[in-house]
């Protein structure tokens, strides 16, 4: 896609994120804003899957460790066919495989996450899989910057470069904002560049809003021969909506009525920007 | 059933007959892949590793990213084994085996190794007697507790072809095989009895089925007739069996190497109270305490655990029914 088709999609993505965590009263809005930019590069114009070869065993792979921010992942699955867009109407319902979480219950889904410092893991193990099968798909994983002090994280990205997985992608989605207020005054992890360098990852940064230049960065992968990519993808938690930006409290804040239709009017607008 | 006759030969860890049949396996088969958390040592993998270099994949000791990757390997085609110290694979990776793996339907057999006090004198960091409390209280595994080698290579050719999680307990010492059955007695599930007698029933599991049948020699010395189960499989287990030994024998002792706390005498507890067993009952195991310091079976003797103790308590309960 263009940079002007993904971004009149983002605005798309972004109006129905809101419209379905408003229709089920929950979800993580700010985090699911900040990181539908770089799902929506990566499905439209990086990743080989989609619901025609999501059984074979080439597709490119997608784990999204912040697992919380399943409403941004679940209409940019809808949006590439994987399942009806109505069936987000039933988001967090009473019986929904809908739940507020990655499940592989709905198709498109690669793992179950939620529980914070998984993804990483289990994106090395079919990392690792892929280079025993000769086969050269690859694996990315969407983390968290709120999530990184998880150990676990630290344990796969030793394994990641120890096992020379230049098919790993892990992205930061660095909104710089956790549910208790900035992700270095909760606990710090800048300099994060450097600390997965001394790793043995190739990391590069890139505005995690700006089409271009996440198309580019995705193009050059791997940054290094023999290492797994790290991307830091700056971003801003409730990005698109004015009074959500950068304000903590859109972690899981739903918007009321009116607040609603200002961020629609909002999004609207942007449309003629582009 | 089989009939019973201990065997001369047979007496290897089940460690060891893990890793011969995992080398069995792989070399049938190029998907079975080991992985390992510094245990290769510990978990007789050296030779596996040398075998099939292509098959194995080293962690470092880091049991989160070992089930994690586990996963992801399961997830990618691969029957991974995730091999670790009993202790840390099922307490400090719980998150891991919950999520990455059960919830996840992810086909991984976690290892267990040096199991219950297997590690003696190592102490309470290094004794793994909650592994079946807290794998009991997830949904969709299997756990199982080899008693001797005949199960073991039977157990690890199952998980291997099982389309669900599965623990699989081993501990150190070589064990006398049981009884000489074939391969088809064997099933997850399914317990196997190794001894029958009409007055009391020993139910154990893992490396107590043994002093629990030379417990049961003694008692029919002393003209009590005890049948004796190997419950190798906690979860599912085998209530039909549990069943039938309720309504046949007068009393029934578990016998265990885990925490009275949540483990298989539990499991059987809950069931028998809930489907109307009156009889005398006791859950042998290890108390709610830190052990004692020992080698393994001076601590399991410490706790009654051995030969005598089983047959005193099995008399004992017996006595009260």
């Amino acid at each position: 896609m263009t940079d002007k088709e993904l971004a009149l999609k983002s605005i798309e993505y972004r109006k129905k994120i809101l419209k379905y965590i408003v229709g089920a009263n929950a979800g993580h809005t700010g985090g699911s804003l900040s990181c539908v930019d770089v799902l929506n590069v990566l499905y439209n114009n990086v990743m080989n899957v989609g619901p025609e070869n999501f059984t074979s065993p080439d597709r490119d792979r997608y784990i999204q460790s912040k697992g919380h921010c399943v409403e941004a992942l679940f209409v940019v699955l809808a949006d590439q066919g994987f399942f009806p867009e109505s069936d987000l109407e039933t988001l967090c319902k009473y019986k929904s495989h809908y739940i507020g979480h990655p499940t592989r219950k709905i198709k498109g889904v690669e793992q179950n996450t939620g529980a914070l410092g998984h993804g990483l893991p289990i994106a090395v193990g079919n990392a690792i899989a892929a280079k025993m099968d000769k086969k050269d798909y690859r694996v990315f994983t969407l983390l968290g910057d709120g999530e990184l002090p998880e150990g676990s994280n630290w344990e796969a990205a030793l394994t990641a470069a120890h096992y020379k997985l230049d098919n790993l992608v892990a992205i930061l989605d660095k909104n710089e904002l956790q549910i208790t207020g900035p992700t270095k005054d909760v606990c710090n992890t800048d300099p994060v560049d450097h600390k997965f360098e001394s790793f043995g990852w190739a990391v590069r940064h890139v505005d995690g809003h700006d089409f271009k230049a996440l198309t580019e960065t995705f193009a050059q992968i791997p940054f290094e021969p023999g290492k797994p990519s790290f991307i830091i993808a700056h971003t801003v938690k409730g990005k698109g909506i004015s009074y959500m930006e950068n304000n903590g409290k859109w972690h899981h804040g739903v918007p009321n009525k009116e607040q609603y239709e200002q961020a629609i009017e909002e999004l609207d607008g942007a449309v003629e920007l582009v | 059933m089989g009939a019973v006759v201990e065997s001369a030969v047979g007496t290897k860890p089940n460690q060891d007959v893990f890793s011969e049949t995992l080398q069995q396996l792989a070399a049938m088969d190029k998907n079975i892949v080991a992985v390992t958390s510094d245990s290769r040592g510990s978990g007789k993998l050296v030779p596996f590793g040398q075998k099939f270099p292509e098959q194995i994949v080293e962690i470092g000791i880091a049991e989160q990213n070992l089930v994690g990757v586990a996963a992801g390997l399961a997830a990618a085609g691969k029957k991974a084994f995730a091999v670790s110290p009993a202790c840390f694979l099922t307490a400090r990776a719980l998150e891991q085996i919950k999520n990455d793996v059960c919830y996840s339907d992810n086909r991984v057999t976690l290892v267990g190794i040096s199991a219950g006090v297997s590690y003696g004198a190592l102490g309470t960091t290094h004794h793994s007697l909650h592994d079946f409390a807290v794998l009991r209280a997830i949904n969709n595994i299997t756990i199982v507790a080899p008693a001797d080698n005949f199960e073991t290579e039977q157990a690890v050719k199952l998980a291997a072809e099982s389309n669900k999680p599965v623990y699989l307990r081993f501990g150190k010492k070589p064990m006398p095989l049981l009884s000489p059955d074939e391969p088809g007695d064997f099933q997850f599930g399914k317990g196997r009895v190794v001894k029958e007698g009409a007055d009391i029933a020993i139910i154990a599991s893992g490396e107590t089925v043994y002093p629990a049948l030379q417990a049961a020699k003694k008692l029919e010395a002393e003209g009590i007739a005890a049948t004796v189960v190997s419950m190798h499989t906690i979860k599912p287990l085998d209530v039909q069996l549990i069943s039938q030994l309720a309504a046949q024998t007068k009393a029934i002792l578990t016998v265990e190497e885990h925490m009275v706390n949540g483990g298989l005498g539990e499991a059987c507890a809950s069931y028998l109270i809930q489907h109307g067993y009156r009889k005398p009952f006791k859950i042998m195991g290890i108390p709610d305490e830190y052990t004692v310091t020992g080698s393994q079976v001076e601590i399991l003797g410490h706790y009654g655990i051995s030969e005598s103790g089983i047959a005193a308590e099995a008399a004992k309960l017996l006595a009260s029914a």
